[in-house]
């Protein structure tokens, strides 16, 4: 078979299979997001104006990156609690760093470092400590969250350089920079999901561990690192956070880990793992992002707005799953 | 105990039954009659129809044609719990106990005795568990946890919750399969007990001397239909087992010549994890099967050998005496866990498909390229295009039935996802291949389509372990044969050797 010829038929089968699974899916949740925009652009004349739509892509940011380490977990059939807390640990140690008068690009580092080994130990835990998942990740939902508050002692930490503020208020071709950020890093998850052996692994081990591991793939190191990759999404919402609010708290990112989820869920990951992709979580994450501003701008009620969003999210799984239903 | 059990009507008939499975037909209207009062023992090869004819009985499964009367009177077992009902109390190897209850809480478990509407009466519950366990004359404590309890008493425990359901027929399916001889003695004796309250106690063994011990009669089943049912005293062990083994002889197999080539695996007194003192040999161009009952340590024996259960004290052990007991191709190999085995070129096809070869929700090139991901990728990213060359090219050469290389692998049938799993093996070049159950569960067509996968794989040098229940296949298949019984290698039989006498005897441990 020539290199030619291949290239034709895995051209042929990516088109079959964007008509088949994955991708067939998310033009279902795409839908979701296009008519819920339409009805707001109906419902006010607020909705549809490049202020308020670019705001919703900011609000939305933090949400999206966060919930790109929650797909990556929950495509390998675990969970990560500690999202949210990590974000902030992460965060009060850039803010320390910097207020030391550490440069940006070093305590950015260190945030992520510490974001990536909060991770690291999720997963040790997880696959040498054979903790589950809920376990394991609770426990470092308290101790990040214990950590932060100790560090910062208890206050928020402001008033850094322009330099670092300049991730969170600069704009490249008008698009801001967290949004930038966001399209950046889903970029490099879509293509590590999709091309590499470790996205590969993952949706393997999510799909059956077992199965897996007899098939010579090191699922204690796979695993491992899928928890990593959740710490470091965090750090990276947690730098972007803090540059956009000229503050670090350590109260910062609190109920994350559950708006991760949604997000994830909605965008068609299935939480037994083996399904999921990150173009999914990205629409799941608009789509609570645009239901929050369009909510908003209608006046609703905060209260209203809880009720609104959690029949969401079971709305989209109950679909999302008697539409597998119908497939298989 | 030899009275005249022909005066006694039979307290279960079972008439014509049959049962098809998708691929095997695992009952041919079986007949079985059963008396008051009898150990009626039922024995047959592995596959023989021995445990669906329980099923059925206990309302697990239903029969496809086949009439059951109870006491003369024609019933449906449409589930279990009608079964329960109707007094047919089935033991199975896994007990179905709750550990943390009591004894008596486990007696009268579903049937608590109460005093108000949902007030248990424990003074009457604590009563009548004593009233059974001492008409079964067994001395255990009725508030003590069943997880306090040895196997034995537990067993006990069961057989008590069986009789509190006033059973007429007790199915007792491999019961001292993990019992000390002490404690076969007074399940024995418990047994006695039973039958003398006019039970019919239905005992499937392969042990011949519990057979012949307390059988009054016996009935052997054979690919699904009925042999005989005669007195224990009218057949000898030997007897037994040539009508259990006389099977047709058919031409499902494609036989051929092979040269055997090099040796490629060594087994070098392989032990521990139930295994004992294992070793044997696999050259090139061989199939080398592995006979012997569910549980003599057949899949064990392959997992050992692919690490696919790492210890921490197996590997300790391994360190310890440097006497490392897997050779690949002349190389002494360490094989501490799968990864270790695909790199020696081992390719492991698990009995259960489903649970250990295939992640179902991937697609067939995916479930194919995870064997050798690393080697298909530069710099940690995917070949994409050879992935899928690779894909394309085992479907064409193993013929495997798909829509294409991107269909999920959960939609293909038994057969095509045997196939993938062999195709994930091939694609990492591996050329020692151990097939657990090949064809299990696998339709007739297809089966013969993976024999002939086989015998090509061996043409081309491989060498093939294949652990298999099927003892026609085994017999059909294989160059030379193993057969394990209790975690050893009780015999080697050459392909010429070996009949289904001559392997059953061995597994069953039964002289000549």
């Amino acid at each position: 078979m020539t290199t030619a010829r291949a290239g034709d038929l895995s051209a042929e089968a990516g088109a079959r299979r964007a008509l088949g699974s994955h991708s067939g899916r998310q033009l279902g949740t795409l839908a979701g997001l296009l008519t819920l925009c339409v009805i707001l652009w109906a419902a006010t004349p607020h909705f549809l104006t490049v202020s308020n739509l670019l705001n919703v892509l900011e609000q939305t940011a933090l949400n999206a990156v966060v919930a790109v380490g929650m797909t990556f977990v929950i495509i390998s059939g675990g969970i990560d609690l500690s999202v949210g807390s990590v974000l902030a640990l992460a965060g009060i140690c850039l803010a320390l760093a910097l207020e030391a008068g550490v440069p940006a690009p070093a305590a950015i580092g260190l945030a992520l470092v510490v974001g990536t080994g909060c991770g690291l130990v999720n997963g040790v835990l997880i696959t040498r400590g054979r903790l589950p998942p809920f376990i394991a990740t609770l426990g470092m939902m308290s101790v990040a969250r214990g950590v932060a508050l100790m560090l910062a002692e208890g206050r928020p930490i402001s008033g850094f350089s322009e330099a670092f503020r300049a991730i969170a208020t600069e704009r490249l071709l008008a698009i801001p920079g967290p949004v930038l950020i966001t399209i950046v890093i889903y970029a490099v998850a879509h293509f590590v999901l999709t091309r590499t052996v470790f996205g590969r692994t993952t949706y393997a081990i999510g799909g059956n561990e077992e199965a897996a591991r007899l098939s010579g793939v090191q699922v204690l190191f796979h695993k491992t690192a899928v928890y990593g990759v959740a710490g470091l999404t965090s750090a990276a919402a947690a730098v972007v956070l803090t540059a956009r609010l000229n503050s670090a708290q350590p109260t910062a990112g609190t109920m994350y880990e559950l708006d991760a989820i949604a997000a994830t869920v909605i965008g068609g990951s299935s939480l037994l793992g083996g399904e999921g992709t990150v173009a999914g979580t990205l629409i799941g994450a608009l789509i609570m992002g645009v239901l929050r501003n369009g909510l908003n701008l209608l006046n609703v009620s905060s209260f209203l707005q809880q009720v609104v969003i959690g029949v969401v999210i079971i709305g989209a799984v109950l679909v999302d799953m008697s539409l597998k239903r119908r497939r298989r | 105990m030899t009275t005249t059990h022909e005066a006694v009507p039979p307290v279960l008939q079972m008439r014509g039954m049959s049962k098809r499975y998708p691929g095997a037909r695992a009952l041919n209207a079986a007949n079985l009659e059963v008396r008051r009062g009898e150990v009626h023992v039922l024995v047959g090869e592995n596959g023989a129809g021995k445990s669906t004819l329980m099923k059925i009985l206990s309302g697990a499964v239903r029969a496809d044609a086949g009439e059951i009367l109870l006491d003369g009177a024609p019933v449906e077992l449409d589930s279990p719990l009608r079964a329960r009902k109707l007094g047919i109390s089935t033991i199975y190897q896994e007990l179905t106990l709750v550990p943390h209850l009591s004894v008596a809480e486990n007696i009268f478990l579903g049937k608590t005795p109460t005093r108000w509407p949902g007030i248990v009466d424990r003074r009457r519950m604590r009563q009548e568990a004593r009233r059974i366990l001492d008409t079964l004359g067994v001395a255990i404590e009725c508030d003590a946890p069943v997880h306090s309890l040895r196997l034995a008493q537990q067993q006990m425990v069961e057989v008590a919750r069986a009789l509190s359901d006033k059973a007429r027929i007790l199915v007792m399916d491999e019961p001292t399969s993990a019992l000390s001889q002490r404690e076969v003695e007074q399940l024995f004796a418990t047994i006695a007990r039973v039958i003398s309250n006019g039970v019919a106690v239905i005992y499937i063994s392969h042990r011949m001397d519990e057979v012949f011990r307390i059988g009054h009669r016996v009935t052997v089943l054979r690919d699904g239909s009925h042999v005989v049912t005669c007195n224990i005293e009218e057949v000898t062990a030997a007897g037994l087992v040539r009508l259990m083994a006389n099977r047709e002889v058919s031409d499902q197999y494609p036989r051929r010549q092979h040269a055997r080539g090099a040796e490629l695996l060594r087994v070098d007194r392989l032990d521990g994890g139930g295994l004992k003192e294992i070793a044997f040999t696999l050259h090139r161009g061989e199939i080398l099967g592995i006979a012997g009952l569910v549980g003599a340590g057949r899949t064990r024996l392959a997992r050992a050998i692919v690490g696919a259960d790492p210890s921490r004290s197996a590997l300790r052990r391994a360190s310890r005496d440097g006497a490392r007991r897997i050779v690949v191709r002349g190389a002494v190999e360490a094989i501490h866990s799968p990864a270790d085995a695909v790199r020696a070129g081992i390719g492991f096809l698990p009995e259960d498909r489903k649970q250990q070869g295939l992640v179902l929700p991937l697609s067939v090139e995916r479930n194919i390229s995870i064997s050798h991901l690393s080697a298909l990728a530069v710099l940690g990213v995917v070949n994409h295009p050879k992935e899928h060359g690779e894909a394309e090219a085992a479907i064409a050469s193993l013929r495997i039935r798909t829509p294409g290389s991107d269909q999920l692998v959960l939609n293909l049938s038994g057969g095509n996802q045997q196939k993938v799993v062999l195709a994930k093996w091939l694609a990492a070049h591996a050329d020692i291949l151990i097939f657990d159950e090949p064809t299990r569960g696998i339709d007739v067509a297809a089966r013969h389509d993976i024999y002939l996968l086989m015998n090509q794989l061996v043409e081309n040098g491989a060498g093939l372990i294949m652990i298999s229940s099927d003892l026609p296949e085994v017999l059909g298949m294989s160059d030379r044969i193993l057969v394990m019984r209790g975690g050893r290698v009780i015999r080697e039989l050459s392909s010429q050797e070996a009949t289904d006498a001559a392997v059953l005897q061995a597994a069953l441990g039964v002289p000549a």
